[in-house]
């Protein structure tokens, strides 16, 4: 079975490792990711802030391009993830938002009737191929490294698809699988305050410190993370909280398909390790440089 | 924080019957909206959210205060800009009230009014992100931060240049805007749609609360 891929804005930029390491784990384990053909941005949170009607209609042209592809979209992004799921709920239950966005995507000849899924890659590698699976192919153990399983939030709030939306075990039980630590993380569904480090960075900065410091504090190699925009708040501003706070933090934030495939066997590049902005060791690569 | 809350009890000036109708709409749009009627300031959803310690008006309150008839100081609260949209409030809520959706019928009603400072961070970050998004049917990351700091506080970029640059090292910032293929389709697309938000359905407007009618939850679907 092949899935339709959307890759959201985040991963053509910021997140290219996180493109880079799906495809490849999903090309090694011999299932098909098809480009969605010309698919906009999702609309993410901001435009949800902004306009009802007009945010619907951008991320259902997404679903309509699929439906008429014919497939289930699989969606790394988290809040894009969210964002297609909810307006999916939306349009099922609100027939008078139904037939609106329809009207407009008409325009371009599209029309949406609610047949298409969005799923979560980490749904799909956990449910449709399998633990088990995957743990075959593996060519490392993890053996040794201590992980800190970061969900964030948008992956299973608000509805929970495949996982438990206060304590999520999907990645915990993937990464057990292949030998790693899961460490004791209480803030495993914690809000990193996504857009909140542009517009309240103080307030961002704060929750970010909590999530970094617990992850040290339990002794995590590394922190494991499903969302483009948990990556780079976690990543990118470690300096300026161990300056702000006085702590102690460094410590690698990895998308959890860069660890996936690493185990699989791919070199450091093809999961795009080199985009970490803090250093992947040698405890992460295991002399595989 | 300043509230105005009914000086009689169950008379709702035009200005804020106005505002109730609109906001009612907003949630009759939210699929289970209507458990708005059902809160009891349990304080569950301050109590989860992470970033209620900055708010002036605790997510509990904000229930509080619509029901009070004062939406007019939930509007001008830093409580819906803050709100990181994490659902931590909407899961444990105990009667299933979609508070985070809420927050966001909020915001989009704050925004259409423009009640908030000026260049207030959120409302200038979310026009520049809907400007690029409606030009290019793609976000565009670092043109979305330059039209942001250039309208906030453009001394804010000299400070961001070390992030910036390490970030383009590491090849995480495109140079330029992705765009989709059918970009005339999609305007097309999205003048329709501007029509038909602006389409109310006869009859979803609620009625405004009477007087003798404190609460005015009676007619939310
Ligand atoms: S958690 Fe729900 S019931 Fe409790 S105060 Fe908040 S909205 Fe009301
Ligand atoms: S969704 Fe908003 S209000 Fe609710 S807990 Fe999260 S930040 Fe707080």
């Amino acid at each position: 079975m092949s899935y339709l891929y959307y890759p959201g804005c985040s991963l053509e930029s910021s997140a290219k490792s996180y493109d880079l390491s799906t495809r490849w784990v999903f090309q090694s384990l011999g299932e098909e990711l098809v480009e969605l053909e010309d698919w906009n941005c999702c609309g993410a949170t901001m435009y949800m802030s902004t306009k009802e009607t007009i945010s619907l209609v951008f991320s259902a042209r997404n679903l309509a391009l699929a439906e008429r592809m014919g497939g289930d979209v699989v969606a790394p992004c988290s809040s894009c993830y969210t964002i297609l799921n909810k307006t999916n709920k939306i349009l099922k239950e609100n027939f008078i938002l139904k037939a609106k966005v329809n009207q407009s995507l008409k325009r371009d000849g599209l029309s949406y009737h609610l047949k298409v899924k969005a799923r979560h890659p980490l749904d799909v590698l956990v449910n449709d191929v399998g633990i088990d699976a995957i743990a075959s192919r593996a060519r490392h153990s993890l053996e040794g490294l201590n992980i800190a399983q970061y969900y964030g939030c948008q992956i299973v709030r608000p509805e929970g698809v495949f996982d438990d939306p206060e304590n999520p075990t999907t990645m915990d039980k993937l990464f057990e699988a292949l030998g790693g630590k899961n460490v004791y993380f209480p803030v495993k569904v914690r809000c990193c305050g996504g857009m909140l480090m542009t517009t309240f960075h103080e307030v961002a900065l704060k929750l970010n410190k909590e999530i970094l410091e617990c992850a040290v504090e339990n002794g995590a190699d590394c922190i494991v993370t499903t969302c483009p925009l948990c990556q780079i708040n976690l990543d990118a501003y470690q300096k300026k909280i161990s300056k702000k706070f006085k702590v102690k933090v460094r410590i690698p934030v990895l998308f959890f398909t860069q660890l996936l495939a690493l185990s699989m066997g791919s070199t450091p590049k093809e999961a795009g390790l080199d985009q970490n902005l803090v250093p992947v060791g040698e405890k992460i690569l295991g002399g595989r440089l | 924080m300043a509230v105005d809350v009914l000086k009689e009890p169950g008379i709702l000036d035009k200005k804020e019957s106005e505002l109730r109708a609109a906001f009612l709409y907003q949630v009759s749009n939210i699929p289970g909206g209507e458990k708005i009627k059902k809160c009891i300031q349990c304080g569950t959803c301050t109590g989860s959210c992470p970033v209620s310690y900055t708010m002036d008006v605790m997510p509990r309150e904000i229930i509080a205060l619509f029901r009070a008839g004062a939406m007019e100081s939930i509007l001008n609260s830093r409580t819906i800009w803050i709100c990181a949209s994490c659902y931590a409030c909407t899961v444990r809520c105990p009667m299933g009230i979609k508070v985070t959706d809420i927050l966001y019928a909020l915001k989009r009603m704050a925004m259409e009014k423009e009640l908030f400072p000026k260049r207030f961070p959120i409302f200038v970050l979310s026009k520049s992100f809907v400007y690029l998004i409606n030009r290019y049917g793609r976000s565009y990351e670092a043109g979305l931060l330059l039209l942001y700091y250039l309208k906030t506080n453009p001394l804010k970029l000299f400070s961001l240049l070390p992030l910036a640059y390490r970030l383009f090292r590491k090849g995480r910032i495109a140079p330029f805007p992705a765009r989709i293929k059918k970009r005339k389709e999609l305007s097309a697309i999205l003048a329709e749609a501007e029509v038909m938000e602006m389409i109310v359905p006869e009859g979803v407007y609620p009625a405004a609360p009477q007087k003798g009618h404190v609460l005015g939850l009676a007619k939310v679907s």
